[in-house]
Order: structure tokens, then C-alpha cells, then sequence
């Protein structure tokens, strides 16, 4: 395999970057969600007013008890939805006013897999992630193949190409469905609860595996998530939320506080700071 | 990794084609007046540079005047029924799609029959009022399919059926006041038939213009092609991925009814073949509609000049309905694929 092309964001692809420091990639200004269940219904918040922004190579785990508003904030920073308020933007420009297929080459959302109707090879799969890079009707070209080969690659997926999607196990799938994003080519990852299906030592690798892509490609990275610790341990930004509302963003060790988590998850929790300086919660025992 | 070429769509469509010319000439053969195979290579070829003169004239006649126009809407309503059912079976999201699962062919079917009543016997009425029913339906199964704006794929096909089974209540009732003969034709409509002579006299004339219809339908749901793999994982996915869901479902969902309703006011209800050619078609060369497209259009060809043939030729002097064939020959297909998806 040639190495001749990236995988990296295509828009992001030019050397002098590399130099500067860490620049602004994704910025939440005051952005807000509201939706009416009728027309004359007055409108109920899921999202007030969320503020936060994330740099290159960064890892930003959103976090939250269930009905918390982490599925409306992925939904606003995909720009699925358009925000009541604020705005949203990657590298500069608002999410909402972006055409579809500008938007899928800067952003590409990883959701729980769907099922397929018809049978479909991985590599066949990994292919659709080239389609925001060319006209709708389209043939892939060599430079496709070799992105979508580099893309499964980088997920430690090749040797799975031949192999049909039904026939993959939780973790294979997982890390296809993540090779498609990649195959896309964005600036901008957004991962919705990716961690739920794969066992603990699966849950590691994929986020040793978002922490090296982040690095390497230059990608902001955003989770949703459940896992605490792997948050922690992963992620260079939290984003607390519960009720609709942003309680608290910054480092998991600003975060990470008794009171506040055990207020927000509603469970007796300990928290500790490891040697690397890394918060750990600990369930303390249930009486 | 092997992707698709345009030259692979060319040669597996070459070879269909060539099977498709093979299938006509045999047909062309088929019938009471004999012509051997080399006469009518001969015939077509002279027909083709428009040497006429070299045609003896029962061959012109056998030939030009009764079987080439009856094979030529075969293949017409072979080819429109087949990408009809691709187009539903991606927009619905469900392999058990079929042309007629929106209730087109119940709209032109009503309209055929109120056409017997209201102006019995008139060349072309039943298929101009046939067309008439289908569009019909088509816009009504469209309102009532909406959700949010947009057509959604489980309001749709509920909205489908229901249209469907109020139309065909309407449709029995009706039929109740045909007279013998006319429910007799009735009868072999609903069930497929392209024994009816052409409604018209130019008849290559009309075979042209059926033929532009379906290559601006066929075409348009062509272009959404790229569009529709990526749908068949997922809608949501395919929004993420930069698909316009919107314009590509209403493209298929016109196209597909414009075909399907063109299929039906030529031929009635012919079941099977826009359900089970596209499986076929997918065992074959895979799901990618690129391919799958243009390869159902000359497999459904196949199918129905096979199953008329057969249709008009078992049972000789009587003819069966082509609809009669296809179900014969549809329902253990259909029941083989079914059983080799379960292993």
C-alpha cells in the first residue's frame, strides 16, 4: 500500500498547519435546542444555552445521565438539527449552513451500526464513506480504494475486507463502521455511544485507537459516552451535562468533582486522582 | 477489493443483451405459421438497414405486423416492472416489495374498468383511463405518505395498502355489473395479458413513444443509483454521508409509479416478475444499483418474453395470461429464494 495518500482531513491537508498550535477545529457558542411537541404547544428545552469549543488533535467526551440532552448536542454539532440560539462551527463555519455533502466531508457521525437490507462486503461499505467527495452519480476511483484500504488500516481492519457485514462480530463492526468515517475524511468525528456493545478490553482499544487517529490525523474527536473512567483516562475535554442543561465544561480533573457527579448519576461515588493526574470514580459501596 | 467499473456494467449488460436476442428470436419462431431461425435473423437484419424488399411478405407480415410488436411491449413492460420493483424495494427498505405493493395497479385497474362501463369497447380507453387511475393513486398514496414533509418509508407503504384493498373493494363491486364477455376480459386484465391487439394503428409509432416514457422514468431513478446503496443502509446514515433523502425518494417514487403505471395500462397486473427479478438480479451480480439497474431492465425483459411466449403457445389454439405464467413460474422461485435466505 502506497503511502502517498493521508487519511487525514482533506481540507486540513496542508503542511504549514502542522507548525501552528493546536488550532480552534469546533466551536459551540451559546448554542441551544428547543422543540414543541404541537405547533401550539409552547417549546420545551432539551438543550439551553452550551458553550465550548475543541482544538485539533483533541478528544472531548460528553457525558450525562440518560435524557441529559448528549444525543440533541450530537445531533447539533452533526448539524441534523439547527440550533434555537448560538451557533455552531467547524473551522469557521456554521454547521447549519453547510450543504449536505460539504458537511459529510467535514464531519462524520459514527452511530450504532443499522441493519443492512441486503448483503454487503466490508470493503463495499468502507467505499460509501468517498461518496461526500464526488458528483452523486459516481464510480470510485483508485485514489478511493486506497483511502478506504488506508482507512481499515488504520483500524486494524484489512484483513477483514472480503468479509460480508453480517458476518462480523460486535468489535469488527464497530471498527468497519469507524473505518467508513474515516474513509470520509473529516476534520470533525463525532461518536455516539461507541463503546456500548464491545467488552471492556474492546472499549480500550477503540479509544487507544480514537486517541492515536486524533494525534495522527489531526481529527477533533467527540464521544458520547457512559464510561467515566476511559473519559478520563481518554479525553482532554468533558462536557457535563444533565436536565438540558451544561453544568460544567473542562480537564476530567475540573470536572470530576464528588458532589457534582454523585448529584448528576444520583449514585454513591468516590473520586480519586491517579499518579498521572487523571481523575478515577470509584461506586462506593451500596448500603 | 474489487470496485465496479463502467466497463463491467457494459460487459454484463453485453452478455444480457445478447441473451435477450436469443430469447426474442426464439419467440419470434414460436407461434402457428413456422419461419426457421436463419429466415428471421435474415428478416430482422433487412428490417434493421430498411431493405425491405428483401422480406418476403408473409414474413413481413408474420414477423413485423404480429410478433415483433408484441415482444417489443413485453420487453417494455418486463424491463419497466423489474426497475419499478428495484426503486420500491429500496424505498420501502423491504425485499418483499413489489410494483403493485403502493396500490398503482388497483388504480389502473379501476380506472380500466370504469372505462368498460362508461365507454365500452372504445380502442385505447382502457389504457388511457388505466394510466389515468394509476396517476391517480400515485398522488393520492403520496399525500397520504407523508410525514413531516417528506415521504416516510412504513407511513407510505401502509398508505399503499390501504389505498390498495379500498380500490379492489371497489373494484369487485364493479366487476359485479359487467356483462359475461366483458368480465371475462376483465378477469384476464387483473391477471396480466398481452393478447390485446394495439389500441392504435402506427403502432411502431406508439412502441416509440411507451419506449421515451420509460427511458425518462428508468433514467431518472438511474441517476439516483450511488444514492440508493447508501439508503439501503440506513437513511440516517445516508443523510450523514451527504445523500439529498428527500429528492432521491421522490425521484424513485415517481419514476417507479410512472413505470409501473406504464407496465399496467398496456398489460394489467402481471404479479411476480418487479418482485423476483430484481432478487435474481441481486444473486447474480450483487446489490449495487449501479449494476442492478440497467441488468433488471434486460432480465425483466428476458422474463416476460419467456413467460408470454410460453403463455401463448402451451395451450394453442386458447392462449393463457401472461399473469397465469408468471405466478406458475414466480411462486417457487419465490419460495427457493425464501428458503436459501432462512439457511
Amino acid at each position: 500500500m502506497s503511502g502517498t495518500v493521508g487519511i487525514g482531513p482533506a481540507l486540513a491537508a496542508n503542511p504549514g498547519a502542522q507548525e501552528a498550535p493546536r488550532p480552534l477545529r469546533l466551536n459551540a457558542e451559546q448554542a441551544s435546542y428547543a422543540y414543541a411537541a404541537t405547533d401550539k404547544s409552547a417549546p420545551k428545552f432539551t438543550l439551553s444555552s452550551t458553550t465550548f469549543t475543541a482544538d485539533q488533535r483533541e478528544i472531548v467526551a460528553i457525558l450525562g445521565p440518560n435524557a441529559s440532552g448528549k444525543s440533541t448536542l450530537m445531533k447539533l454539532l452533526a448539524g441534523l438539527i439547527k440550533p434555537l440560539s448560538g451557533r455552531i462551527e467547524v473551522d469557521g463555519t456554521e454547521v447549519s449552513e453547510m450543504d449536505l455533502k460539504t458537511r459529510a466531508q467535514r464531519i462524520a457521525l459514527v452511530q450504532q451500526e443499522s441493519e443492512l437490507l441486503f448483503p454487503l462486503r466490508v470493503w463495499e461499505y468502507v467505499l460509501q464513506g468517498r461518496y461526500p467527495h464526488g458528483r452523486s452519480l459516481r464510480f470510485e476511483s483508485e485514489e478511493d480504494c486506497l483511502l478506504a484500504g488506508n482507512a481499515l488500516a488504520q483500524v486494524g481492519a484489512h484483513a477483514l475486507r472480503d468479509r460480508w457485514m453480517e458476518q462480523l462480530s460486535g468489535g469488527e463492526k464497530q471498527r468497519v463502521i469507524l473505518a467508513r468515517a474515516l474513509a470520509q475524511q473529516p476534520s470533525l468525528l463525532l461518536l455516539d455511544e461507541p463503546t456500548q456493545h464491545l467488552d471492556i478490553g474492546g472499549k480500550v482499544e477503540l479509544l487507544r485507537r480514537l486517541r492515536k487517529l486524533a494525534d495522527e490525523n489531526r481529527y477533533t474527536v467527540v464521544v458520547v459516552t457512559h464510561e467515566l473512567n476511559l473519559a478520563a483516562e481518554f479525553s482532554d475535554r468533558i462536557v457535563l451535562l444533565h436536565n438540558g442543561k451544561c453544568l460544567r465544561v473542562g480537564t476530567a480533573a475540573e470536572v470530576y468533582q464528588r458532589d457534582l457527579l454523585e448529584e448528576v448519576f444520583q449514585a454513591p461515588l468516590d473520586v480519586e486522582i491517579r499518579r498521572n493526574g487523571r481523575p478515577r470514580v470509584l461506586l462506593r459501596g451500596v448500603e | 477489493m474489487r470496485p465496479l467499473t463502467p466497463k463491467r456494467i457494459l460487459w454484463t449488460c453485453g452478455w444480457l443483451a445478447a441473451l435477450l436476442f436469443v430469447t426474442v428470436v426464439l419467440a419470434l419462431r414460436m407461434g402457428a405459421y413456422s419461419i426457421s431461425v436463419p429466415d428471421i435473423v435474415k428478416a430482422l437484419f433487412n428490417g434493421v438497414i430498411g431493405h425491405w424488399q428483401e422480406i418476403p411478405a408473409e414474413h413481413q407480415m408474420v414477423v413485423f405486423g404480429l410478433r415483433l410488436p408484441r415482444i417489443a411491449l413485453e420487453i417494455l413492460v418486463g424491463a419497466s416492472l423489474s426497475v419499478a420493483g428495484v426503486g420500491f424495494q429500496a424505498l420501502l427498505r423491504n425485499p418483499l416489495a413489489d410494483p403493485y405493493v403502493l396500490g398503482v395497479s388497483s388504480g389502473a385497474a379501476l380506472g380500466a374498468i370504469v372505462s368498460l362501463i362508461a365507454v365500452p369497447h372504445t380502442p385505447g380507453a382502457i389504457q388511457v383511463a388505466a394510466f389515468l387511475g394509476a396517476a391517480i393513486t400515485i398522488g393520492i398514496v403520496y399525500f397520504l405518505g407523508r410525514r413531516g414533509g417528506q415521504l416516510d418509508s412504513a407511513t407510505l407503504l401502509l398508505a399503499g395498502i390501504i389505498s390498495a384493498s379500498l380500490l379492489s373493494s371497489i373494484i369487485m363491486f364493479l366487476m359485479t355489473t359487467l356483462t359475461t364477455r366483458d368480465f371475462r376480459g376483465m378477469a384476464f386484465w387483473l391477471m396480466g395479458d398481452l393478447s390485446s391487439p394495439p389500441p392504435v394503428t402506427n403502432v411502431f409509432g406508439w412502441l416509440g413513444f411507451l419506449f421515451t416514457v420509460f427511458l425518462i422514468a428508468a433514467g431518472a431513478i438511474y441517476t439516483t443509483s450511488s444514492d440508493l446503496n447508501l439508503i439501503l443502509t440506513g437513511e440516517e446514515e445516508a443523510r450523514h454521508l451527504g445523500v439529498n433523502v428527500r429528492r432521491v425518494k421522490l425521484v424513485v417514487y415517481v419514476g417507479a409509479s410512472i413505470l409501473t403505471g406504464l407496465a399496467v395500462s398496456v398489460s394489467g397486473a402481471i404479479g411476480y416478475v418487479g418482485l423476483l427479478v430484481p432478487h435474481v438480479m441481486r444473486m447474480l451480480f450483487g446489490t449495487d444499483h449501479r449494476l442492478l439497474i440497467p441488468a433488471s431492465v434486460i432480465g425483466g425483459a428476458i422474463a416476460i418474453v419467456v413467460a408470454d411466449t410460453l403463455a401463448r403457445t402451451v395451450a394453442v389454439p386458447t392462449e393463457v395470461p401472461v399473469g397465469a405464467m408468471t405466478a406458475l413460474a414466480g411462486a417457487p422461485v419465490f419460495i427457493y429464494l425464501m428458503r436459501r435466505r432462512v439457511r
